[in-house]
């Protein structure tokens, strides 16, 4: 009896351990220097592709992009592939059950990434990288968001290879010991080691270029329109910026006489 | 109308004058836009603007949302990604919309304050001051359920916490939560009248708004010193003020503009600062989030609605005088709506017989504290119940009631308020030495 509350206590307390481990966690995602951050940060395209080859050969294994449209990886600020060659990927990689058939068929530009459910499956990663948040600083204010974004891609690259090698077993669930993931502890099992994905352009493929150039891909499924939201943001600044100053000097000159002061211009 | 003496609008030619004896609309848009307004207005005045423009911008964006949403639990979630990702602009649009409720809020919160320290919902304003307090209601009532829309997780979680403070009210208290919900739980029901309801609220609230404002147009704004504008002929009255048409309109405009500067600068470069993670994944009823957190504009009230926990004596005592019918639960509901009604009855708590904050001494420092104490709350809102978190949030909270029940009353009996000068022109002159020439 006292065997077992002393091995129950050891596992709690090296539960909690984990789990405080975890609390500080936040803290150890690390910074990524992405090129889509800040107001001027646009994506890299050949990242995005070498992300999507990482996503397809391990990732979409176990999760779906239920929400991303295949024809998007030809949109502009994406991908960038020609049509054709979204047709080609599409066929390639992805099947879909037609009704109208009675049997599966090979996905087309207009059909969606799979959506990928059931036992053993992990979530969607559609919008992962804006379902995390990375970044709280400085001091909780979290304002360093406009120059690191929310660091839901941060997140997703630390926690792909903050896998520390522990298992164990808790009610037949194998779980995996990651320093970054909430408790300490995934049923997801490590993926990406160096050389797991072999690029085609030859671009270092160490385990942490694989998760940051997956991660970069995911912070594109989640956000595709960053690109333009951007442009819209500096056009619209820009331009009242300029109505504001004329609406500055106009409110000068109409107050002027009033305040007994002088206005030329 | 026994307003401010001013010029009206007199119909010219023909078709005017038929017009007019017909409908006087002419009439009545030179008059609102005409009125004579006190020239000493400062910047804190410029919100009124902010939130009228909040209000359209939110009913545009939201119309055009509301061409492309499904409110349906299986849909509603998906129909988000639709417009963030097909719909024309549709990012573009969603942010604004959603960047724009805390937009209005904070403008709202300035606008609140501003007329707390300069005294405007004392006599004759009280009515400016109550209608405005229920469209300040009504503001939440709609930010909350249009927070749940999107179906994500703190739309559902929010949803269920806060539906869960009616079912606190003692006897009726499970019935009314599942009337509101439509059913036991929050479902499908619950987002199509909360869709319906936050497609309805914003038109009452613009209906508000124009009562609002005649309210006030009755009786002329307040400015900062508080001193009426003189009433007894046109001449005089025009020495304290200007029309609203031009001065007003291009300063307030000139506002506007700086201030939606940094709005696009947010919704362009980083539109999901002031939202949570949790709210891009999809709504589930069996996994709850670690932290159910409120948006940021609830967050002073929701401190309130926590603080009172069933250890604090004062929840002990009223729970033991109501035989149990008031539980800590009830208590903390109550709470969070007495606070807002003690800030709505301010013109009667408020004794003082100077209007304005700038000539009471004492006050602006109990002022200042209150201003201190609801950043606090919002702060310790967003934070866990934990010690030291829970007697900060019950300190926070007690200073709030006591500022209208107790502070209010009784500096106006007590304090001594220096002189405000004798007219508005004589404030506005002391800052523009050239303008008394």
């Amino acid at each position: 009896m006292i065997k077992q509350l002393t091995a129950t206590a050891i596992i709690a307390l090296g539960l909690a351990t984990g789990a405080a481990q975890a609390a500080g966690a936040g803290g150890e995602v690390h910074d990524t220097a992405f090129s889509f951050e800040g107001p001027f940060g646009k994506y890299d395209k050949e990242q995005l592709r070498r992300g999507l080859k990482v996503y397809t050969e391990v990732c979409s294994a176990c999760h779906g992009l239920r929400y991303v449209p295949l024809r998007t990886l030809s949109d502009k600020g994406g991908p960038e592939y020609t049509e054709d060659e979204v047709r080609a990927y599409a066929a390639e990689n992805f099947t879909i059950y037609d009704p109208e058939l009675d049997d599966d068929r090979a996905r087309v530009p207009a059909d969606f990434f799979p959506t990928v459910s059931g036992e053993g499956m992990g979530p969607d990663l559609s919008l992962m990288a804006k379902a995390r948040a990375g970044f709280h600083g400085p001091a909780g204010t979290g304002i360093n968001q406009l120059v690191k974004g929310m660091g839901g891609a941060e997140y997703i690259a630390s926690f792909l290879t903050a896998f520390n090698g522990k298992e164990q077993e808790v009610a037949g669930q194998y779980l995996n010991g990651n320093d970054v993931f909430p408790g300490g502890w995934t049923s997801m099992p490590p993926q990406l080691e160096d050389g797991t994905v072999e690029y085609d352009d030859g671009h270092n493929n160490s385990a942490h270029h694989l998760a940051e150039d997956v991660s970069a891909f995911l912070m594109w499924t989640a956000e595709p329109k960053m690109m333009a939201r951007k442009q819209t943001g500096f056009i619209s600044v820009i331009m009242l910026v300029l109505l504001t100053s004329l609406l500055y000097l106009t409110n000068k000159k109409l107050w002027a006489p009033h305040k007994g002061k002088k206005f030329d211009a | 109308m026994s307003g401010i003496p001013h010029d009206h609008y007199e119909p010219k030619s023909g078709f005017e004058k038929w017009l007019d004896e017909r409908l006087p609309i002419v009439g009545l848009a030179y008059g609102t836009l005409m009125i004579p307004t006190p020239k000493n207005l400062n910047w804190w005045w410029i919100w009124g603007i902010v939130l009228a423009f909040c209000l359209v911008m939110q009913i545009v964006t939201g119309i055009i949302l509301v061409m492309h949403y499904t409110p349906h639990v299986d849909l509603a979630f998906a129909s988000i990604e639709h417009i963030m990702r097909d719909v024309n602009g549709g990012h573009m649009i969603r942010y604004i919309h959603m960047n724009g409720a805390s937009l209005f809020f904070l403008a709202v919160y300035i606008h609140i304050f501003r007329g707390l320290f300069y005294g405007s919902y004392k006599a004759p304003r009280e009515i400016t001051w109550i209608v405005g307090m229920i469209i300040y209601l009504l503001m939440m009532a709609t930010g909350f359920m249009g927070y749940v829309l999107p179906w994500g997780q703190m739309s559902f979680w929010g949803a269920t916490v806060i539906t869960g403070l009616f079912g606190a009210i003692p006897f009726i208290g499970e019935p009314l939560q599942t009337f509101l919900l439509g059913g036991p739980a929050v479902d499908n029901a619950t987002l199509n009248r909360f869709f319906s309801l936050h497609y309805l609220l914003p038109f009452v609230i613009a209906a508000l708004v124009a009562v609002h404002i005649w309210a006030f147009h009755t009786t002329g704004n307040n400015n900062p010193t508080g001193v009426e504008v003189r009433r007894g002929s046109k001449e005089e009255a025009k020495k304290d003020t200007l029309p609203f048409w031009p001065y007003f309109v291009i300063k307030d405009l000139f506002a506007l503009g700086l201030i939606l500067i940094g709005f696009f600068a947010i919704v362009g470069f980083m539109p999901n600062y002031l939202g949570h993670p949790d709210n891009y994944i999809e709504a589930n009823a069996l996994a709850t989030p670690a932290h159910i957190v409120p948006e940021w504009y609830f967050l002073p009230f929701y401190a309130i609605l926590r603080a009172f926990t069933a250890d604090v004596w004062v929840v002990q005592l009223v729970s033991f005088v109501t035989g149990g019918i008031i539980d800590a639960k009830f208590f903390g509901v109550l709470a969070m709506f007495g606070a807002i009604l003690v800030m709505a009855l301010a013109p009667w708590l408020d004794t003082s017989s100077v209007r304005s904050g700038q000539y009471r001494p004492a006050f602006k420092w109990w002022y200042r504290l209150l201003l201190i104490d609801f950043i606090v709350l919002m702060w310790v809102g967003a934070r866990p119940t934990d010690p030291p978190y829970d007697w900060i949030s019950l300190i926070a909270s007690a200073y709030w009631f006591a500022y209208f029940l107790v502070i209010l009353p009784l500096l106006g009996l007590f304090e001594k308020p220096t002189t405000p000068p004798a007219t508005i022109e004589e404030d506005f002159n002391a800052h523009y030495p050239g303008a008394a020439e």
